[in-house]
């Protein structure tokens, strides 16, 4: 079983790689057609591909936030930021919201724990964050 | 199976090994956890199944084996001589607990309000450990149980990620619905697409519920049972041998038999789940009906049966007995179908007499009948597992005989080849090694191409034809015109497929044919059945374990109502109605003289009955357990002709669309209410006991028929269903032989079984065949009477779903499987669909020359030019649009193909 399962991870992941660089996620549909060219059960390929965490299966929205989990974070108070990140998207960590224009991610160290506690927007990190600060960034950032 | 074991014993080596100081014996090939269980030694385990191949998961089943480093896995570790093997110690219990321990940890759930209290196995190994395995209060649930599918909720909380049911999804149903996701703790059972279950593929056949060792896979609405009664699943040909859970006079649930060789345990979503609420349906019959003024009044049984008795008399004397016919039925017991023929020849007067065989596989009976001397499956169902290619020709397996499809999917994990020749894209083409996407009703080409191919090719067992076949030459002559390329134009299949699947075939020893349905429902049903045997007989593929020609019959009973002479042209044991030594034997067994005529032109199949009726031949008529106004071809004319009758009387479970048209309607008891035999499609007869009293005034069928002929003046009189079964087998050669006392030793027994010392036959024609040699037949391919043209563009083919069984009067009283599959629908393949500008979900009208019918669109993988529509919904019947262009020999109509057109509503 452990065995049947390597196997096919082999074949898998190339593929399962190419069609994430396309789409920039895998899509039921793209898994199963991933399953029909190997002919493999759709079931293996969706438990490969939730196996790494380099896949991603909902598309992710057009700005990405990652907001940090680590200590240095957490004892100036990240959780309350990231509570507050939450409730303005309405979102839960690793979702993306119905019309894609966010999607929120949390990490355990982004490696500016000097600007502790801090999140990064669109690849552009923000420190020194107050649950007010964090906020903002979201009402001038609102997408167009 | 279990002879087998005893036979494989003695050959095998027996090895010794010690186990906490006892001397155990056991088979070379066993696992040390085998041992221990045959030696009667306990062992905790969690994710060992003894049907599941061996895994190593749980890590409880952990041994101290001398002379071996750590602590292995009992369910994976080989049994070998001389070993030397603890199963207790302070370092084995502590390390047991503690991984218990950890699951515990991660199992949220109270035992005392959870539906496996007192039968879940985490709870025995618990206690056996000596852990409280309530830590379950300690957590709380994280996940939201899934209670998405109609039959069974899965909660994950209470998950222990044991692996059985992934195991038995993949092993044993081969449908891969589910599987282990994501990692680490987060790591999960998740059924496909990593949804909902009511998204995933799953197949719902409760193998996975009910092998789950814990509360986390439950079905719905579970009752314990106070007592078990052994029984026959009353939907399909394949005869699922089952356990009816009984409480009080209600059946809660229903468990198959894993002793049974049968199904080995399996059975399909409609046995597991849709046999309750069938049964005890609040819509079934319960008094007789009588129609008075246009509307159904209940009437006592006595009026019904008087009533019933003076029309037939009135009728019989006024037009003789051809006037009057009887349609027995697949649905009911041996003993019921053989006192309804018998009704019919010996009180009636009538050979038309006939069972829905007539609509699928009499042209098997007739095809194999002339090809071999048999009109049966030739193989048993089990053996299917060890066939090196399996041919399977126009059978959706995993839908029409599910439990046989996993056997299928079996044999194909554990190496076997498979081909399938079907024009769409069923989900065995997706395993199979060659699809061949024919087009319908063209399988003579086919089947003629490969014979060419393996012919010239020099794959053909000469040997075997010489010996043990006839007709080779006549054969030769006409097959050999049909190149793979002159076929690729009739079929639509490349050459080059068809030349690799001939190979694929003949190379494969045992090689084993199965067909059904998509081969016989056409006009040309009996030579395509003997084409096909032409490709067994030229390879030798037959009278062996595994290697045959096996059509898979329909119904429940369908073999059963053929062997008990439902059937125009056979009295009872295929003995024939022309041969006057048989009618003899008959004449003086039931001591009247029987008709010698068929009746009104050649033979009257209930597929002409409806000319006959309406040329004013045939003008009462008995019908038992059919609903011929909706399963007949083109019933448009059928519903015509019921209602031009002098007298219809109809026995039914429920009132059906045939039931709605009649003067007399009776109300039978179902299988569960009654004693009596089922012959299922690999010849085995098996039993129904009663297991809770029927409804209201319902009756035995058989009991009904005995009345009936009573009050006409022929004595019926059986104190039971086993007295009429000591009648008919002595009347009937291949049945002498069983006794319902070895029914029971035997868990069924397969015909031929002529005497009671014989054990019953696995397969046909071993060293003989029944008619002597087997006949090869040059056979010309033809087209169906209607092909497509520009007015009626497309070829209609048709079949059905696995969550429905044929006219649907069962299992549209099952509120599960109408969820599945509420309406009519037709497939189309993308491009079609295109064409018209049509949208999967669309609601179209699919228009013949003879009606018109409303459905939802499907896209789906299908040849171009093809549509597939299933026919069991009453109220958009697809048999209104189905051609009844018949089979010359066999009076089988064509309705697996037919001219279309599609319409936008
Ligand atoms: S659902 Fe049941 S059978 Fe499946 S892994 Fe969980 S505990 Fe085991
Ligand atoms: S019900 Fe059958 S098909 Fe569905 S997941 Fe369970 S084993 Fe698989
Ligand atoms: S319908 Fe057929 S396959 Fe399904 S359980 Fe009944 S006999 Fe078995
Ligand atoms: S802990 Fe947040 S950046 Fe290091
Ligand atoms: S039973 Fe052996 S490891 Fe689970």
């Amino acid at each position: 079983m452990v065995a049947a399962r390597e196997r096919a991870w082999g074949k898998l992941i190339p593929l399962l790689q190419r069609a994430q660089a396309e789409r920039g996620y895998l899509s039921r549909e793209a898994l199963r057609e991933i399953a029909r060219e190997l002919r493999i059960p759709e079931s293996t390929v969706y438990g490969v591909a939730t196996f790494y965490a380099q896949f991603r299966l909902t598309p992710s929205g057009r700005q990405r936030v990652l907001v940090c989990r680590g200590t240095a974070c957490h004892v100036r108070g990240g959780a309350r930021v990231l509570a507050t990140v939450k409730k303005k998207l309405g979102l839960e960590e690793g979702q993306t919201s119905a019309d894609l224009s966010y999607t929120l991610e949390t990490v355990a160290c982004i490696g500016a724990c000097a600007l502790a506690p801090c999140l990064i927007l669109n690849g552009r990190v923000y420190g020194r964050l107050t649950p007010q600060k964090a906020a903002e960034l979201f009402d001038t950032r609102r997408p167009s | 199976m279990n002879m087998n074991s005893v036979a494989t014993l003695e050959r095998v080596e027996t090895i010794t090994l010690t186990i906490d100081g006892v001397t155990v014996k056991t088979r070379a090939g066993r696992t040390v956890l085998e041992a221990c269980r045959e030696a009667g030694i306990y062992l905790p385990t969690l994710c060992y199944d003894p049907d599941l191949e061996p895994y190593g998961g749980c890590r409880l089943c952990i041994v101290e084996v001398e002379g071996m480093r750590g602590l292995p896995t009992a369910c994976t570790l080989p049994a070998q001589d001389g070993m030397i093997v603890r199963t207790e110690s302070p370092q084995l219990h502590a390390v047991r607990r503690d991984t218990l321990e950890l699951i515990l940890a991660d199992h949220a759930g109270d035992c005392l309000s959870c539906r496996k209290n007192g039968h879940c196995r985490l709870q025995e190994v618990s206690s056996y450990l000596g852990i409280d395995c309530r830590p379950g209060l300690l957590r709380e649930p994280k996940r939201p149980v899934d209670r998405s599918n109609p039959f069974f909720d899965f909660d994950p909380n209470k998950c222990i990620l044991c692996g059985i049911c992934v195991r038995a999804c993949a092993e044993l149903q081969g449908a891969h619905a589910i599987d282990f996701a994501w990692r680490g703790i987060e790591t999960r059972v998740v059924p496909s697409g990593g949804g909902l279950w009511i998204d995933s593929n799953c197949e719902y056949c409760g193998e996975c519920v009910s092998r789950c060792p814990t509360g986390a896979l439950v079905p719905k609405n579970s009752q314990k049972a106070s007592r078990y009664v052994k029984s026959v699943c009353p939907y399909c040909g394949v005869g699922c041998t089952i356990y009816l859970g009984v409480r009080g006079d209600r059946i809660v649930s229903v468990e198959g038999d894993r002793e049974s060789p049968v199904n080995n345990g399996r059975l399909c979503v409609k046995g597991r789940f849709g046999i309750p609420e069938a049964v005890h349906s609040p819509n079934r019959l319960k008094k007789p009906l009588l129609k008075k003024d246009g509307r159904f009044v209940e009437v006592s049984w006595d009026e019904a049966l008087d009533l019933i008795a003076q029309k037939f008399k009135e009728i019989k004397q006024r037009y003789g007995g051809e006037a009057l016919g009887v349609i027995a039925s697949a649905r009911i017991t041996n003993e019921a179908n053989y006192l309804a023929q018998k009704l019919a020849r010996a009180v009636l007067g009538t050979n038309k007499v006939d069972c829905c065989a007539r609509i699928c596989h009499a042209p098997s009976v007739h095809g194999l009948m002339r090809s071999f001397g048999s009109g049966a499956m030739t193989n048993s169902i089990s053996e299917i597992e060890d066939a090196h290619t399996i041919l399977l020709i126009g059978s959706n397996t995993t839908e029409a005989h599910p439990t046989i499809g996993s056997r299928i999917r079996r044999a194909v994990r554990r190496g076997a080849k498979l081909i399938v020749a079907d024009p769409r894209e069923i989900e065995l083409a997706k395993i199979a090694h060659i699809h061949l996407p024919l087009r319908p009703g063209t399988d003579i080409a086919l089947a003629n191409a490969m014979a060419h191919h393996i012919v010239v090719s020099g794959l053909h067992n000469e040997k075997f034809i010489k010996e043990r076949t006839e007709g080779f030459d006549e054969f030769w002559a006409v097959v050999q015109k049909y190149t793979p390329e002159y076929a690729e134009k009739i079929t639509g299949v490349p050459a080059e497929k068809i030349k690799a699947a001939a190979e694929l075939y003949a190379r494969g020893q045992p090689g084993m044919i199965v067909y059904c349905l998509g081969v016989t429902e056409h006009r040309t049903g009996v030579v395509s059945v003997q084409s096909i045997a032409n490709l067994a007989l030229i390879t030798g593929f037959v009278g062996q374990p595994s290697s045959g020609v096996n059509p898979l019959r329909g119904q429940n009973n369908v073999q059963g109502a053929c062997d008990m002479g439902a059937l125009p042209e056979f009295l009872p044991g295929y003995q024939r109605w022309d041969n006057p030594e048989h009618v003899k034997k008959f004449e003086d067994a039931w001591g009247v003289p029987l008709p010698k005529t068929p009746g009104h032109y050649p033979l009257i199949f209930c597929s002409r009955m409806w000319d006959d009726i309406l040329k004013g031949n045939l003008r009462g008529l008995y019908i038992i357990g059919e609903d011929v106004a909706l399963t007949e071809a083109n019933i448009g004319k059928v519903r015509k002709a019921l209602q031009s009758l002098e007298f219809l009387v109809v026995q039914e479970l429920f009132m059906t669309p045939t039931a709605e048209l009649a003067h007399v309607v009776l109300p039978a008891a179902g299988f569960a209410e009654i004693d009596g035999t089922f012959t299922d499609t690999e010849r085995r007869v098996q039993r129904v006991r009663k297991a809770v009293p029927p409804p209201g005034e319902c009756k035995p069928d058989w009991q009904i028929v005995c009345e009936i002929s009573n009050r006409m003046g022929y004595p019926m009189n059986y104190r039971s269903a086993e007295e009429v079964f000591e009648e008919l087998r002595r009347l009937i050669p291949i049945y002498g032989g069983i006794t319902y006392k070895r029914i029971d030793e035997h868990n069924g027994l397969q015909w031929p079984c002529p005497t009671e010392d014989h054990p019953g036959t696995r397969f046909l024609h071993k060293d003989k065949f029944t008619r002597g040699l087997g006949k090869l037949v040059g056979i010309e391919q033809e087209p169906p009477e209607e092909v497509p043209d520009q007015e009626y563009p497309f070829l209609l083919t048709t079949g059905r779903v696995l969550q429905h069984y044929n006219c649907a009067s069962m299992t549209g009283q099952v509120s599960g499987l109408v969820q599945l599959v509420p309406e009519n629908f037709v497939e189309i393949s993308q491009k079609d669909a295109e064409r018209l500008g049509i949208a999967e979900g669309e609601l179209v009208r699919v228009v013949s020359r003879r009606g018109a019918v409303r459905a939802r669109v499907k896209i789906r993988e299908i040849a171009e030019g093809v549509v597939f529509m299933p026919f069991h919904h009453k109220d958009e019947p697809t048999n209104l649009i189905t051609n009844d262009a018949l089979d010359p020999i066999c009076g089988t109509a064509e309705v697996k193909a037919c001219a279309v057109r599609i319409e936008r509503v």
